[in-house]
């Protein structure tokens, strides 16, 4: 592919990312800092040294996990909303393990990791139960099972776990050592929750590809009427969707609370739910793109948090960046749809394709 | 009011429907528009009353360039267009559907609109009861209400597709005395037909449309030879209807009892010998969709029994009737039965009857490869389904269907095809029969109706109004059926 190829197939992409940079750097402006300083601390704060990589790369695995987890269930023509409970119900199980299996760390952590594994893919039938056979948008059931999930969280961590003495919404009683994810170094790094990601994400890649599951799972998610008509059963395809991305999730969870906090805290989930569906959607749900985008992601959460120490910012602007970017690539891709529509179809409203006359001329 | 169409185009992604139409109409005349189904006319006319937007062209009204952009903005230059189904809320009364579109404050003054719906149906010798549900009314009672409805907006220019489909004899001598009125008035009167007598019986001029362009203008009466050269090309192909030994029943079905929220079908007979042509005729809705819907297992019936070759399939669910070599081809190509977005290659995948894991693409793309030469289907194995053209979707779904089907259901298996490609599928179709396949369509193309089915089954509100023999049968035989009307 030669230059100008690429720069007419991603021109759209690039222009998004321009225009959000622009927008990004006068948003600092406005907040009285030097754009290029608060982008040299966000690149220092999180790739500055070993142990901060090691960071970036402890947000990168279970939001790439989470990513993947959806790539699945979008595949599937589901909005899986539902993923911060998946997430959090997958640490909640891990967590059980945790405190109450004893053994070698090798087992203890095999377990933990399957308890978030099930247990989030559990937490995700619900909703597709209830979407399947209860007529119950995924939307809304799994809004509704993430308060849920949350409040059992928040119960567990007041409540039956709370620390000896003292009922503290900072966490339970950290874990035994021995459920800790093994570390790399002095870091925080763990190279499981690592090599968990990147399976995930090849497992999707192929999944989605090769596999002929994966291929029904697409044509199920562009189009369920002609996928039940071409003999694909569509709601035991859809459940499985829900359970695979919702295990995916479970497994964030289960890092979160193993390889992170080593305690179940009420905000398990980091966020890293809603923050994976940008990144899928940013993705243009495309499977080998997760990684990078997710580590520019991790870089601004690790990074900005450096931000008030060193120029008195608020650390929420990693967020407002990325949300930024989010919002000028979905409306640049809105953008070019829109465009392609209007080439080829210039009737208002939507249209409508039976009276489309055969091959004429 | 005259109007003028210069150079209109419209295209639909790579299909012309209008490809530089010209035309021009005088006010007080009344101007047929001939073509065969699927020339462009009824995509010039929903151009021409702002429906859909054209791609190129200009609209000119009274020598006035006008720019439409919804059907809302054509009845405001006085452009009205009553559509082949009449597009009335049939759940709605007669005046709610009288009222729905008008402009003007948010407050409605039913009774002032009752009396000029009243005054407007006098001076053309109609009458309605304001307050009845439009369900109740006849397909000719409601093209009525849609005439008067469009002349109190103010239209000045009246479109009509295919106005006579479905109507009896009576309301059409009607519909045309009521158009002659108008048009002496000085209303320009578009009359879109792909019936050659209708449009000598009542218009002054005609155009006719072949493949999204105008081959000719002519002032009537002009010789009617002349005008099928036109319209055809000078092609006129008669069909040989093949002699097919019909064998044994493959598709029994008796006392089937099927309903959905609108309509409900009781006691439906029907027995279909090995290699016959079964065709259901009626208007949009009186039945035969939810007919086949059961007899394909997509719709679970609500009594009676299907058996296909002497297997009893009533309650065994779609899948058990494709395992059952029952497919079922809905008019829908994208929204029943293709995936949009997915490559000829994926379809091909999707179709196949393999259970393996893992998808040998080296090999499915060999298969699609020759699928594509097998059944002329112009795309690459990469094309998604959308970009195919509507006749070249069916050539796709033909071949994705089973090899040896035992029934295969069709609904409008041609509809928006070109000649050629509807006498293409009918070919496959026909290959098919004589293999044994039992066939079972719905139409509202009474020609395809009469040219390839042994017998038609006319459904009407719910019922089965008539069956007939195809080859006794005739076109204004079918026609009077199936608005309802039993000839003796």
């Amino acid at each position: 592919m030669n230059f100008a190829d690429l720069w007419k197939r991603s021109r759209i992409g690039i222009i998004a990312v321009a225009l959000a940079l622009v927008v990004g750097i006068l948003l600092l402006l406005v907040a009285g800092a030097n754009p290029f300083e608060a982008l040299g601390v966000i690149i220092d704060g999180s790739l500055g040294s070993s142990i901060r990589i090691g960071d970036t790369l402890m947000v990168w695995a279970p939001l790439v996990l989470a990513a993947a987890g959806l790539l699945i269930t979008f595949a599937a023509g589901l909005w899986n909303i539902g993923v911060e409970g998946q997430i959090t119900f997958g640490a909640i199980a891990a967590s059980l393990v945790a405190r109450e299996v004893s053994g070698p760390t090798w087992l203890i952590v095999t377990l933990a990791l399957l308890a978030g594994l099930f247990g989030g893919a559990f937490w995700a039938l619900l909703a597709g139960l209830l979407r399947t056979y209860g007529k119950v948008n995924e939307i809304f059931g799994g809004l509704g099972l993430h308060f849920v999930a949350t409040a059992l969280a928040v119960y567990l961590v007041l409540g039956p776990w709370k620390r000896a003495g003292v009922a503290s919404t900072s966490g339970t009683e950290p874990f035994p050592r021995e459920s800790w994810l093994p570390t790399v170094g002095s870091t925080r790094l763990s190279w499981l929750a690592i090599v968990v990601a990147v399976a995930s994400v090849f497992g999707v890649f192929y999944l989605l590809r090769g596999t002929r599951f994966g291929l029904r799972l697409k044509a199920v998610g562009k189009n369920m009427r002609s996928a039940f008509l071409l003999g694909i059963p569509t709601g035991p395809y859809m459940l499985a969707a829900f359970a695979l991305g919702g295990g995916l999730a479970g497994l964030a969870g289960a890092i979160q609370a193993t390889g992170f906090h080593h305690k179940l805290v009420p905000s398990i989930s980091g966020g890293y739910g809603f923050l994976g569906i940008l990144v899928a959607m940013l993705a243009g749900y495309a499977a080998r793109w997760i990684a990078p985008i997710a580590f520019v992601f991790a870089m601004l959460a690790v990074g900005s948090t450096l931000l008030p120490l060193k120029l008195g910012l608020d650390s929420s602007v990693g967020g407002v960046l990325q949300g930024v970017l989010v919002l000028f690539t979905v409306l640049a891709q809105g953008w070019q749809s829109r465009r392609r529509n209007r080439a080829d179809e210039a009737a208002l409203g939507p249209p409508e394709p039976p009276v489309i006359p055969g091959e004429v001329g | 009011m005259g109007f003028e169409l210069r150079e209109i185009h419209k295209h639909f992604g790579s299909v012309r429907a209008n490809n530089g139409v010209n035309l021009s109409v005088a006010s007080g005349e009344l101007h047929g528009l001939l073509g065969e189904n699927g020339a462009g006319k009824s995509t010039l006319m929903k151009v021409l009353s702002g429906f859909h937007q054209k791609t190129s062209g200009e609209i000119l009204v009274d020598g006035e360039s006008i720019d439409l952009r919804s059907p809302a903005d054509a009845i405001e230059h006085g452009i009205g267009m009553l559509h082949q189904d009449p597009l009335v809320f049939l759940p709605f009364t007669v005046l709610d559907n009288f009222l729905i579109g008008s402009p003007g404050p948010e407050r409605l003054n039913r009774r002032a609109a009752a009396r000029e719906l009243a005054t407007l149906a006098d001076r053309f010798g109609f009458s309605f009861d304001p307050d009845t549900p439009t369900r109740r009314l006849t397909v000719g009672e409601r093209q009525q209400l849609e005439i008067l409805r469009l002349l109190w907006l103010g239209a000045r220019v009246l479109i009509l597709d295919e106005p006579t489909t479905g109507i009896s004899a009576p309301q059409r001598l009607k519909l045309f005395a009521t158009l002659k009125e108008l048009a002496a008035e000085g209303m320009s009167v578009v009359f879109v037909s792909h019936k050659l007598e209708e449009v000598e019986e009542i218009c002054e001029r005609v155009t006719i449309i072949r493949a999204g362009t105008v081959v000719g203008e002519r002032d009537l009466p002009c010789p009617a030879a002349e005008l099928v050269e036109l319209m055809f090309g000078g092609e006129v192909e008669i069909g040989e209807r093949p002699v097919v030994g019909l064998g044994p029943p493959r598709l029994t079905v008796s006392d089937l009892t099927v309903r959905d929220r609108m309509l409900s079908v009781e006691g439906f007979n029907l027995e279909v010998a090995e290699g016959e042509v079964i065709g259901f005729a009626g208007l949009e809705g009186s039945g035969q969709r939810i007919v086949l819907d059961a007899l394909s297992g997509l719709r679970s019936a609500n009594g009676g029994t299907i058996t296909v070759n002497g297997r009893d399939l009533t309650k065994v669910g779609y899948r058990g009737y494709l395992d059952g070599g029952v497919q079922f081809l809905p008019a829908g190509r994208l929204e029943e039965g293709l995936v949009a977005g997915l490559t000829l290659t994926e379809h091909f995948v999707l179709s196949s009857r393999s259970g393996a894991f893992l998808i040998d693409w080296e090999g499915a793309l060999a298969e699609t490869v020759e699928g594509i030469a097998e059944y002329s289907v112009k795309g690459t194995p990469d094309s998604t389904a959308e970009s195919l053209s509507g006749g070249n979707q069916q050539r796709l779904l033909l071949a994705m269907l089973q090899d040896n089907l035992e029934v295969l259901l069709m609904e409008h298996p041609t509809r928006g095809l070109d000649i050629e490609s509807a006498a293409w599928v009918w070919e496959q179709l026909l290959r098919r029969r004589e293999d044994g396949t039992a066939i079972v369509f719905a139409s509202a193309d009474l020609d395809e109706l009469l040219e390839y089915s042994d017998r038609i089954l006319v459904f009407f509100a719910g019922g089965v109004l008539a069956e007939v023999d195809a080859r006794t049968s005739s076109v204004d035989e079918l026609g009077h059926l199936i608005g309802g009307k039993v000839t003796s």
